[in-house]
């Protein structure tokens, strides 16, 4: 029971950067139908700046973070203008392979300005645990879980409660009506776009610390943030809320109580059987499947 | 015109003979094996227009299914139950290799033809990564990250010769040729056939397709079986050409590198992936000691990024355009 627990509590904090990966990616298909393969980069990106910061230029950690955050929503607006402006008209696979080129670029040129060793972020708390009662948590990782909660919830905020969350919302929902109703649907797509990869490098940045800085760490949570899009339904919000949590549960028990060395297979599995099964996820966002 | 490409064919047959470099053999062979993957993938990419980007799995799938009915193999299957096998001839590894991967290819097309466009896209590469975790932790079959090694070479009968392992350059380099025309001769005998009209038909436009009575799912999973078929004879030859095989061969990279093949040179037509395959074979040889490996493939995701926006039908149909103009 008590280990149980334990996976819990790890689970949940595993499950806070899950959501904030997925938010960020279906953020992106929702509103313009991009399959975003730079996601993962972002999220490396967000890494290794505050890498950069922390460790070369001696920044502290806390500001680190909110820099890395705005260097990948700046890195995302540029992406946006560079090539999905262009790529407006275009079919959904040809998108695909864009964001594909571009993944390629951007994941080569951190491996040729970083090299191939991966780079540790000190830990900016105590590396003691804090223990309460049969679990026990690093003082570091909770920061992590209560920092991705506080962005969930003020993205949530901003979603609902501000002009430029309700366009978004709007196109979200229909482009074209969106559109009549005067928003202007280029810059709702690029402040989307930048916002997706600013949440994408925040996460690198608090996982910095956790994971190590490593120019392949894209690939992986690239795609385990399709299997938290994909387990919540492409496109919907609470269902990657749902989705990060409900990934970080599944890895951490099916490791915990299966197999180690399969435990990143269980979210691709996950999302093959959830494709089969229910291609319209756990929280179907109203739009067609296929 | 039309007897060009028996001229490229003699020309390439021609290369061991008037150029017998090893650097330059090797280099052609290697590049001739991914050409065969990309002919392959662009059976599904081109004519069917369905994105699948889990074919570098079916490659490593037929890497290891080759290496492993050559190597032998004696794994438990649970309740005490143990599979031997001794090692066979390399032929029957090869066509092990066609099998496997053809019978993962009609798994695969059954289960993930259910949904289109992003969710096919998404499935085809979870597919793949779950083939490179087994590949990783299944060690007592695959050797997980220590690779299979010491794979034979191929062993060919030849006349006057009997049946001999095929250790210089030109002879496999022959074989790869050998196989990559069949592999484009069976494309083309697809394409031109009835398959081939209702795989052209679905990928115009499917619900109309479908109204005229063509079996769409049927046709799909009939493509995806002889495009991972073709694929899985790739990765055969590669095994026992490199003789080591490791998990990396499951990587997305892989993947990608026929993706850029077969959208530079033009997807859906028959020469694309030739043309696309050998560009993109030959570069990491000419860019070798100039520039660092990433750079390399910072190139291919610039040149993958300005074909699609820039020339997205490729290089082979905007070339045959220009010759078209001309006369």
């Amino acid at each position: 029971m008590d280990q149980a627990l334990q996976h819990l509590v790890n689970g949940t904090v595993l499950g806070g950067t899950y959501a904030l990966l997925g938010i960020g990616l279906t953020l992106v298909f929702g509103v313009m139908r991009v399959v975003n393969f730079t996601h993962g980069e972002l999220y490396a990106f967000g890494a290794y700046v505050t890498y950069g910061l922390v460790s070369l230029a001696g920044v502290n950690f806390f500001l680190s973070l909110l820099l890395a955050t705005l260097a990948g929503v700046a890195l995302g607006a540029v992406l946006e203008l560079l090539l999905l402006r262009r790529m407006r008209k275009a079919d959904i696979d040809s998108v695909m392979l864009v964001m594909i080129g571009a993944m390629l670029v951007l994941q080569n040129m951190e491996m040729f300005v970083w090299g191939g060793v991966a780079k540790l972020i000190p830990n900016p708390f105590d590396g003691s645990p804090l223990v309460f009662g049969p679990v026990s948590v690093l003082p570091l990782r909770l920061f992590v879980l209560v920092v991705s909660c506080l962005m969930l919830l003020g993205f949530w905020l901003a979603l609902e409660r501000t002009r430029a969350g309700m366009a978004m919302r709007a196109t979200f929902q229909d482009p074209e009506t969106a559109a009549l109703m005067g928003v202007r649907v280029g810059w709702v797509n690029t402040a989307t776009f930048a916002l997706g990869s600013g949440l994408a490098a925040a996460s690198g940045a608090l996982l910095g610390p956790v994971f190590m800085a490593a120019p392949t760490m894209g690939d992986l949570v690239g795609l385990k943030a399709f299997a938290i899009v994909i387990l919540g339904g492409l496109g919907s919000l609470p269902g990657a809320a749902l989705g990060g949590f409900a990934l970080g549960f599944v890895e951490e028990f099916a490791g915990g109580y299966l197999s180690t060395e399969y435990r990143d297979s269980f979210g691709f599995l996950l999302i093959i059987a959830v494709l089969i099964l229910r291609p319209q996820g756990l929280v179907p966002a109203k739009e067609r499947i296929g | 015109m039309k007897f060009a490409p028996y001229a490229f064919v003699a020309a390439l047959a021609a290369v061991p003979l008037v150029l017998p470099s090893p650097y330059l053999l090797a280099v052609l062979t290697l590049a001739g094996i991914f050409v065969i993957g990309a002919i392959s993938l662009n059976l599904l990419l081109g004519y069917t227009g369905q994105l699948s980007l889990g074919h570098g799995a079916f490659f490593g799938l037929g890497a290891y299914a080759s290496a492993l009915t050559a190597l032998g193999f004696d794994i438990g299957i649970g309740f005490g139950l143990r599979i031997q096998v001794n090692p066979q001839p390399v032929w029957l590894g090869f066509i092990a290799a066609i099998v496997v991967a053809g019978g993962f290819g009609w798994l695969l097309g059954r289960l993930a033809f259910r949904v289109r466009g992003a969710y096919f896209v998404i499935i085809t590469i979870c597919f793949a990564q779950v083939l490179r975790m087994v590949a990783l932790n299944w060690v007592e079959l695959t050797q997980g990250p220590m690779a299979l090694i010491s794979i034979p070479p191929v062993s060919l009968w030849l006349p006057g010769q009997g049946v001999v392992p095929l250790v210089s350059k030109a002879q496999t380099y022959w074989l790869v040729l050998a196989v990559g025309v069949l592999a484009f001769l069976l494309v083309r005998q697809i394409v031109e056939s009835r398959i081939g009209r209702a795989l052209v038909a679905l990928r115009s436009n499917e619900a109309l397709a479908r109204s005229v009575g063509i079996r769409v799912t049927h046709y799909l999973v009939v493509a995806t079986v002889a495009s991972a078929g073709i694929a899985g004879a790739a990765g055969s030859l590669y095994a026992h050409y490199v003789r080591i095989v490791d998990p990396d061969v499951f990587l997305f990279i892989y993947t990608v590198t026929m993706v850029i093949m077969v959208i530079t040179g033009g997807k859906g037509t028959l020469w694309g992936p030739v043309v696309g395959g050998l560009i993109f074979g030959l570069i990491p040889d000419l860019l070798r000691g100039r520039a660092a490996p990433e750079l390399q493939w910072v190139l291919y995701g610039t040149a993958m990024i300005l074909f699609v926006m820039f020339l997205p039908r490729g290089i082979v149909p905007a070339v045959q355009g220009l010759l078209g103009r001309r006369t």
